[in-house]
């Protein structure tokens, strides 16, 4: 039986004789120090050259909606010089703020770093790298999410109930964060992170079970368990989790639940993103190095094959998707005990929705999900700049991230458009088809 | 007489990989030519060149002695090429006359089809040809033999003059490919010209006017017949000798190592496909089931490694019931399972070949302690296992879905048979492997079964059942028609009751003196 693929077909043919050394093969004692995971160039080519593409296109979105570039392209003909001028003004200035919202200017920081070693005043320091700080406040719940909806990827769930998973996850965290008084922080901070994780984990796991006991289809039920969140929100907001007052929001967290800021305000720059990259490393240890990411991992290459091996499908799916919720959930419980100190409606603004597209741009590799999660996140806090400087929507953003999307999901785009060849590339599994 | 086809030069690359190397072949008028050569030798590129599904690098083609370009199916079709697939391409739910008519259907006043008129042709042709097809019959009530010919109805009704089959025998119980040899010796009878696509060396023998070998893409060698053996093709086909007769030693059965008794079992749709099944097996003895595809036993063998758990009956492993175990529990009590779909169910692709190799040990020391992954453990165990089992990788990091299909399967032996196991389940362990892995998996079964493991081997190529069974078990509609020994059991007669019929009938039908005779062949 032989396969209609291309490479297939002389695989047998290029195997060494019986015998013979295999060609290029390393000596045997090398061999065993070499690992596996290596990703090739194509792994970052792509989601590289799909952001590169995003912020091209972006930037025609930018021009074609600006009436001085309209106007100049109008008199082209009379004035070309004119019309590029504009272009190029138009689009130096909207990323240009873009950059500088997202990083700061480094004259600024130098200028503070000097500042601060002359005279000892660390405020223009601050005032500096005030837009960086942001980038990664911006970047901290995108990390969790985003790891996520990674871990679901890796076992073939597609979780599209990361937003819902961080609304609970935030009350979870803001609820232990406002009811417990008076406990030490080193007690209260633990707790208050673990309830927004666990939160999390029981909202992520009713999709799971119901898809590992009937077969309902997780996209389904992750989108329909989103609408019960928000609106659990709003009841709880407005009912038994309301401040005194008149705002539908919890009371503020008890101090001793905040993660700890590193710097004077208004830096929120806090202990999350750290959490963060600690949680992906340990994410990373879980799915690539431990016998229980084998099976997710198993599971969502090849369920039959996972079940010919002796491993529960259902066990794995309703796992991974209290995983995938608990991390969600850390994503809200970061936001709350890092940065708002209090729940409102509308808290999340679509982190949990972005978190799909960061899984999707990382490869829903850890490494991949926190380079994605800050890109986003410094586009994002890049974008308020931009909008208040350059007086270009914040929307813009959204079309770019979207852009970048819809390059990583359909890589043949880039290919085309810079002309690469197809490489052996590791198929991402989004999802099965209904129901299976 | 100018050639009906010929191919000049042909040469394709891949990436990395030359797949056609200057390949000459030519087709003359009214011959069964077979193309011979092992999974991966480029059969299948050389044919979907020539069907218009890949561009060559370098050749040119001609039809008649006229130069042409081929570069989608249809430029194949127009030049009266026509191909029959391995896997049928056929809608169940329609007619065969409907079926036929798919792409090229005749229509009445423009829009209305015409089937009465596509009925006829087929009628027509059936006839011609001796196809022996009812044109109002629904595809799905034929048995896989008649489907067949309907695929090559299919391509007369296209009117092509040179067919290519695509190992065509490979669905076929042994009369049904006597059935297909004889309408193809009536096609070339009539003209028409055929390329033949196989790695079975019998049937070359047996159908071929003439015989090109293809090696690593290359032509290893074109033989008539006559001039030849199959020792001789399958040593040009692997470029060395081959040992085409498994020598195995009388077995000495032991114990009973596996007993089922009246075992029922559902297939995916809920249907009872095995009904009543008893049959046991001992250990250091090979039970072959044998039986055309889709008589329960791929439900069998679910019911038994625990993959779908049986309707009703009971299973027994060294005396103790199954009961409700889940695949797991089955395997740690030492039954191993290569089975029949090794890319769905034995090996995850994107995995690298170590991962794969300890695939059901994963989670036992020393491959794990606690939940960490022991990697050097792995991986040193891996290095052993490819050496010891002779699988062809670069290393043991390379993904499992870059091998081809006979390393993988070696992998999957490897994994299955370097386990301390007391049961075997082999599930058609050979199939579409090259002649060299066959060689050697045989040996390795063989092997395993004077180690003392007790083997239940399902496979439905028969000469496979002959040449490792101890016993023959013969399925057929969910039923074990009958269990013979191995040793002196008549190759016609085994056909026969796969093809449902009775065991007094068939062994009428046989007779002692032909039984002999057969034997002989066989052996």
């Amino acid at each position: 039986m032989e396969q209609t693929q291309a490479t297939p077909e002389l695989r047998s043919g290029s195997t060494p004789a019986p015998g013979a050394p295999a060609p290029g093969a390393p000596a045997p004692k090398a061999r065993a120090k070499q690992r596996a995971q290596v990703p090739s160039l194509q792994t970052f080519l792509i989601p590289l050259l799909a952001v590169l593409t995003g912020l091209i296109i972006g930037g025609i979105v930018i021009l074609v909606t600006d009436a001085v570039v309209v106007a100049a392209f109008r008199n082209f003909f009379r004035e070309p010089g004119e019309a590029l001028k504009a272009v190029w003004h138009s689009i130096a200035s909207a990323y240009g703020s873009l950059l500088s919202g997202s990083f700061g200017s480094p004259r600024e920081i130098i200028e503070g770093l000097q500042t601060y070693f002359a005279v000892g005043d660390p405020a223009p320091l601050l005032q500096a790298i005030y837009p960086i700080t942001e980038s990664l406040v911006a970047s901290t719940p995108y990390i969790f999410a985003g790891l996520g909806v990674a871990v679901g990827f890796k076992c073939g769930l597609f979780n599209i109930g990361a937003e819902g998973q961080f609304f609970v996850g935030a009350l979870g965290s803001a609820f232990v964060g406002y009811k417990l008084i008076g406990v030490p922080w080193f007690i209260h901070l633990p707790l208050a992170v673990l309830g927004g994780a666990v939160a999390g984990a029981l909202w992520g796991a009713i999709p799971g079970y119901l898809k590992a006991a009937t077969g309902g289809h997780e996209v389904v039920n992750t989108i329909m368990m989103n609408w019960i969140a928000f609106r659990l929100s709003d009841w709880l907001l407005n009912g038994p989790m309301k401040a005194p007052g008149y705002r539908p929001v919890t009371p503020q967290i008890e101090a001793s639940a905040e993660l700890p800021r590193l710097f004077a305000l208004p830096i929120r720059f806090n202990v999350g993103f750290f959490l963060a990259l600690a949680v992906a490393a340990l994410i990373y240890w879980l799915i690539y190095k431990t016998t229980v990411g084998y099976e997710i991992r198993a599971v969502g290459a090849n369920p039959d094959a996972a079940r010919y091996a002796g491993m529960s499908i259902t066990r794995n799916f309703v796992l991974t998707m209290m995983l995938s919720g608990g991390l969600a959930g850390l994503a809200g419980a970061s936001q709350v005990l890092g940065i708002d100190h209090w729940v409102g409606q509308g808290f999340s603004a679509g982190y949990g929705f972005d978190a799909i597209a960061i899984a999707l741009l990382g490869k829903s590799h850890p490494a991949g999900v926190v380079l994605a999660a800050l890109l986003f996140g410094t586009l994002r806090s890049g974008a308020t700049r931009m909008q208040s400087l350059a007086g270009i929507p914040i929307d813009i953003i959204s079309i770019i991230q979207g852009l970048v999307i819809v390059f990583v999901a359909a890589p043949a785009i880039i290919r085309w458009l810079f002309r690469i060849r197809a490489g052996r590339e590791e198929k991402l599994v989004l999802t099965r088809g209904w129901g299976a | 007489m100018t050639p009906v086809l010929e191919l000049r030069g042909i040469t394709k690359k891949f990436p990395g990989v030359l797949a056609n190397d200057n390949i000459n072949l030519t087709l003359e008028q009214g011959e069964i030519h077979a193309l011979l050569g092992e999974n991966g030798a480029g059969k299948t590129t050389l044919m979907n060149i020539l069907y218009g599904l890949y561009k060559p690098d370098e050749g040119h083609i001609s039809v008649r002695g006229q130069p042409v370009d081929i570069h989608v199916p249809n430029d194949a079709i127009a030049r009266g090429i026509g191909m029959v697939h391995q896997h049928f391409m056929l809608v169940p739910v329609m007619t065969v006359t409907e079926n036929v008519m798919l792409g090229v259907e005749s229509t009445r006043g423009g829009a209305f089809l015409d089937r009465e008129e596509a009925a006829r042709r087929i009628e027509k042709l059936s006839e011609k040809y001796g196809l022996e097809v009812d044109p109002h019959t629904y595809i799905k009530d034929l048995p896989v033999g008649v489907q067949q010919r309907v695929e090559i109805i299919k391509v007369l009704y296209r009117q092509a003059d040179i067919l290519i089959l695509d190992e065509p025998t490979a669905v076929l119980t042994p009369q049904e490919a006597e059935e297909l040899f004889k309408i193809l010796r009536s096609l070339t009878a009539q003209g028409k010209s055929i390329i033949f696509i196989t790695h079975k060396l019998k049937e070359v023998m047996a159908i071929a006017d003439r015989i090109t070998v293809l090696r690593l893409g290359a032509v290893a060698g074109s033989v008539r017949p006559a001039e030849t053996d199959p020792a001789k093709l399958a040593a040009l086909m692997v470029g060395r000798d081959v040992n085409l007769v498994v020598s195995k030693k009388a077995a000495t059965p032991g114990d009973v190592v596996l007993q089922v008794d009246d075992l029922h079992a559902l297939d995916e749709r809920g249907n009872l496909i095995v009904r009543g099944v008893s049959f046991d097996v001992r250990a250091g003895e090979v039970l072959g089931v044998a039986g055309v595809q889709g008589n329960g036993q791929t439900e069998l063998v679910y019911a038994l490694t625990g993959l779908r758990p049986p309707a009703s009956g009971e299973i027994r492993i060294l005396g103790e019931p199954l009961g409700r175990l889940t695949p797991r529990d089955i395997l740690e009590k030492g039954v191993a399972h290569v089975p029949e779909d090794r890319q769905r169910h034995g090996l995850v692709l994107s995995f690298p070949v170590s991962d794969n190799l300890v695939l059901c040990t994963y989670y036992l020391p020393p491959f794990a302690r606690g939940i960490s992954l022991q990697e050097d453990a792995i991986i040193s165990a891996s290095q052993e296992l490819v050496k010891q089992f002779d699988v062809r990788t670069p290393n043991v990091f390379v993904d499992v879905s870059t091998l081809s299909g006979g390393n993988q399967q070696k992998v999957i032996v490897a994994r299955e048979f370097s386990r301390p196991i007391k049961l075997l389940i082999a599930s058609q362990p050979t199939r579409g492997l090259d002649v060299g892995s066959i060689e050697y998996i045989h040996g390795r079964i063989i092997a395993k079964r004077d180690e003392g493991t007790a083997v239940l081997l399902v496979s439905s190529e028969l000469d496979e059942i002959l040449a490792l069974a101890d016993r023959i078990a013969v399925m057929y509609k969910g039923q074990i028609v009958e269990i013979v020994p191995a040793a002196g059991v008549n190759r016609k007669y085994l056909g026969l009751l796969m093809a449902g019929v009775k065991p007094a009938e068939a062994g009428a039908a046989v007779g002692v003196g032909a039984a002999e005779a057969e034997i002989e062949r066989v052996f």
